[in-house]
């Protein structure tokens, strides 16, 4: 509890549930989605790495809300002169279990709630330099909000996009619309390199040793990543996925334990409301890395 | 033909009052799914609630259990929290300056590890002004020391009370476990131990577990049950207690609709507490409390009493 002063950033936390409609919902690879969802006023208090917690249908089940990291807002252009354009909240989503396959179901005009935006996301006030950013999976969903603003404040940013195949692999023209230079690998070498994206990590950070790193992905990656970070002494921060209930820091279900955390001094810090981005070094890793060996392959 | 207009357009009572406190309707939170007020504040207007209930609180703060926690099952949730909070002393530093700003009344739930812990936060308790009840926790599931051994009890919680009284001038709620053979005899004995109201249920002992890595779900391996899929449970033992003590009942369990909330009322419960359906709409009390008014608007009821206790056998 000390620690969280130290740890949120001063933001205005603007949070609404949102009951609201679907824009768009479609398969852009198989297995991911991409939902646009109507949301007036979301994009003006939103910032790279925050997420929303999502109910699925009005009726249950899955009971409780999923949460799902913000690619990014935007406006669309209004089709016919005098109306104004319409604001919106786009989510990238992969079917792994019940309620993300109801998502898949879902179509245009559909009704739905949001509840954002939550958390404390990437502290990208850095004005200058190189930055690298490591995705894996669905983990490329935040970087994208983050490549923007990182551009936009004058840095350099590499993203380095990791999948098991080139079916995990989205967003890529739209990465480097915004200026940013992609370097892709995939497991079985179906698209980009063959290999693990913390190989592609390695050589860059050979290259650029003074850059930053960001990165979220499947918690074995996210280990690698800090792993290597540590050896090349450069400052990370992760963005974690931790189950949720609430997401607004009441059910504290969604606890990660800090560095130093011990039985006797115990650290345990609110996924939802201090993250989903921790500085790595506030993290307790062989924790992290010990409740991954738990998880059912989770991506 | 105005004057039926008007009845019409009258709005029911629904104020009741619990232990000597004032409620402005029967809804309030339930301990442990609201966190201390502050965080659902940005979704729903607090003085439109009954009141409000803190996340358990003891006299240190508390770490609470490893991770994961929590596990969805089929229309529910397991928990195993561990009682985290921030302990007595930050919650009046840092909770209460926020909680005061608040006119809603607000309730705080206790527990402790030992006898003596349960009486040192009463009476920690008792010397804030601006909390108007207490609600004695003798039932978490998830805690070694947690209550349940109280809880489970009869003369253990009939202990536990009487000393928690003697610290206490503030209305005492007593909230107990479901996980008892009969829940009617621990209601009786905290009742004759002097608790002004009985809050049930808490959680039910259960357990889920990964087929694949064929481990429990959640670290505690065993967790707390809650939602809908305990409702019609609550509902028995809600009915069961209300039949046993003359006290006022606070029903709890599985609450999401106002239909739900309406079917504790009428056993008999005098107010209702919504635990998990916070986390699947944080504006769930507001609708619970419009729905309860709507109903009582079209049976043509204009107080509350009316309807609680009104079953029918
Ligand atoms: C802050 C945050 C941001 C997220 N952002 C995204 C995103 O942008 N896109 C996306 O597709 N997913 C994201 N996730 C993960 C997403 O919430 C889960 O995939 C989703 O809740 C699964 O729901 P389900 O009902 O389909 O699966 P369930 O039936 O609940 O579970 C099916 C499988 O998914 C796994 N799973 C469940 N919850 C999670 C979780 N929170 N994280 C990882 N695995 C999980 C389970 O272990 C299980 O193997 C995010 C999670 C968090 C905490
Ligand atoms: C995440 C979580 C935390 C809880 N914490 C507490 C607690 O600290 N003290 C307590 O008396 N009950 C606690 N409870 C129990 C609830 O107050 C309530 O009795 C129970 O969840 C049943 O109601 P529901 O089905 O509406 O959720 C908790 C429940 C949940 C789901
Ligand atoms: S999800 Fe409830 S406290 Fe974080």
């Amino acid at each position: 509890m000390l620690m969280r002063h130290s740890l949120i950033r001063e933001s205005k936390q603007i949070m609404k549930n949102y009951r609201t409609k679907i824009i768009s919902n479609q398969e852009i690879s198989p297995g991911y989605f991409r939902m646009k969802v109507l949301a007036p006023g979301f994009g003006e208090n939103a910032h790279p790495g925050q997420f929303v917690m999502f109910r699925v249908q009005r009726s249950l089940p899955p009971l409780l809300r999923r949460p799902f990291g913000i690619f990014r807002t935007g406006f669309l252009p209004a089709d016919c002169d005098g109306l104004p354009p319409v604001e919106f909240v786009e989510i990238v989503y992969k079917v792994v279990g019940s309620g993300t396959s109801i998502m898949a179901e879902l179509h245009q005009g559909d009704r739905v709630e949001l509840l954002g935006p939550l958390g404390n996301g990437f502290d990208c006030t850095s004005r200058q330099g190189e930055k690298i950013l490591v995705g894996g999976g669905i983990g490329l969903v935040p970087l994208y909000m983050l490549a923007g603003e990182l551009i936009e404040n004058g840095c350099s940013v590499r993203l380095l996009m990791g999948g098991r195949s080139r079916d995990d692999i989205f967003a890529v023209t739209e990465f480097e619309r915004l200026g940013v230079e992609t370097y892709i690998s995939t497991d079985d070498g179906t698209l980009g390199e063959e290999g693990l994206v913390t190989q592609v990590l390695e050589r860059k950070l050979q290259k650029y040793p003074a850059a930053e790193v960001y990165s979220c992905g499947p918690m074995a990656m996210l280990n690698a990543v800090h792993n290597i970070c540590l050896e090349h002494n450069t400052p990370l921060q992760v963005s974690l996925e931790e189950s949720m209930a609430c997401g607004v820091g009441a059910c504290l279900g969604c606890v990660v334990k800090g560095a130093g955390h011990t039985e006797e001094k115990p650290s345990y810090l609110c996924s939802c409301k201090v993250g989903p981005v921790f500085k790595s070094q506030y993290l307790d890793w062989s924790a992290l890395a010990q409740n991954n060996s738990d998880c059912g392959g989770c991506a | 033909m105005s004057e039926l207009i008007d009845k019409a357009l009258k709005r029911p009572n629904l104020a009741v009052e619990i232990a000597g406190i004032k409620l402005r309707n029967p809804v309030m939170p339930a301990s442990g799914t609201f966190g201390y007020g502050e965080e659902y504040a940005p979704f729903l207007d607090l003085e439109k609630i009954g009141a409000i209930v803190t996340k358990g609180l003891s006299l240190k703060p508390k770490a609470g259990n490893p991770t994961p926690r929590i596990a969805e099952t089929t229309s529910g949730m397991l928990n195993a929290i561990g009682l985290q909070n921030v302990g007595i002393d930050a919650f009046v530093q840092h909770k209460m300056p926020f909680l005061r700003t608040v006119n809603t009344p607000v309730i705080a739930n206790f527990f402790g590890n030992t006898l003596e812990e349960y009486g040192e936060v009463a009476k920690r308790l008792n010397d804030i002004p601006e909390i108007a009840a207490v609600e004695l926790n003798i039932s978490c599931p998830n805690v070694k020391q947690g209550g349940i051994v109280f809880g489970t009890d009869p003369k253990a919680a009939s202990e536990v009370v009487t000393l928690v009284r003697k610290y206490l001038q503030k209305p005492l709620i007593v909230k107990l476990t479901p996980n008892v053979t009969d829940i009617t005899v621990v209601a009786r004995a905290v009742e004759e131990a002097g608790a002004d109201a009985i809050a049930c249920i808490n959680t039910l002992t259960g357990m889920s577990v990964d087929i694949h890595t064929r481990k429990p779900r959640i670290a505690n391996c065993t967790g707390g049950l809650s939602g809908p899929a305990i409702r019609p449970v609550a509902v028995r033992m809600v009915h069961q207690v209300v039949q046993t003590v003359s006290v006022p009942v606070i029903g709890i369990g599985g609450i999401v609709t106002p239909m739900d909330a309406l079917e504790f009322l009428i056993v008999g419960a005098r107010a209702i507490q919504v635990g998990t359906a916070n986390f699947v709409d944080p504006t769930a009390m507001l609708t619970i409390i419009d729905g309860i008014e709507q109903f009582c608007i079209d049976e043509g009821i204009d107080d509350i009493h009316q309807l609680i206790g009104s079953l029918k056998f």
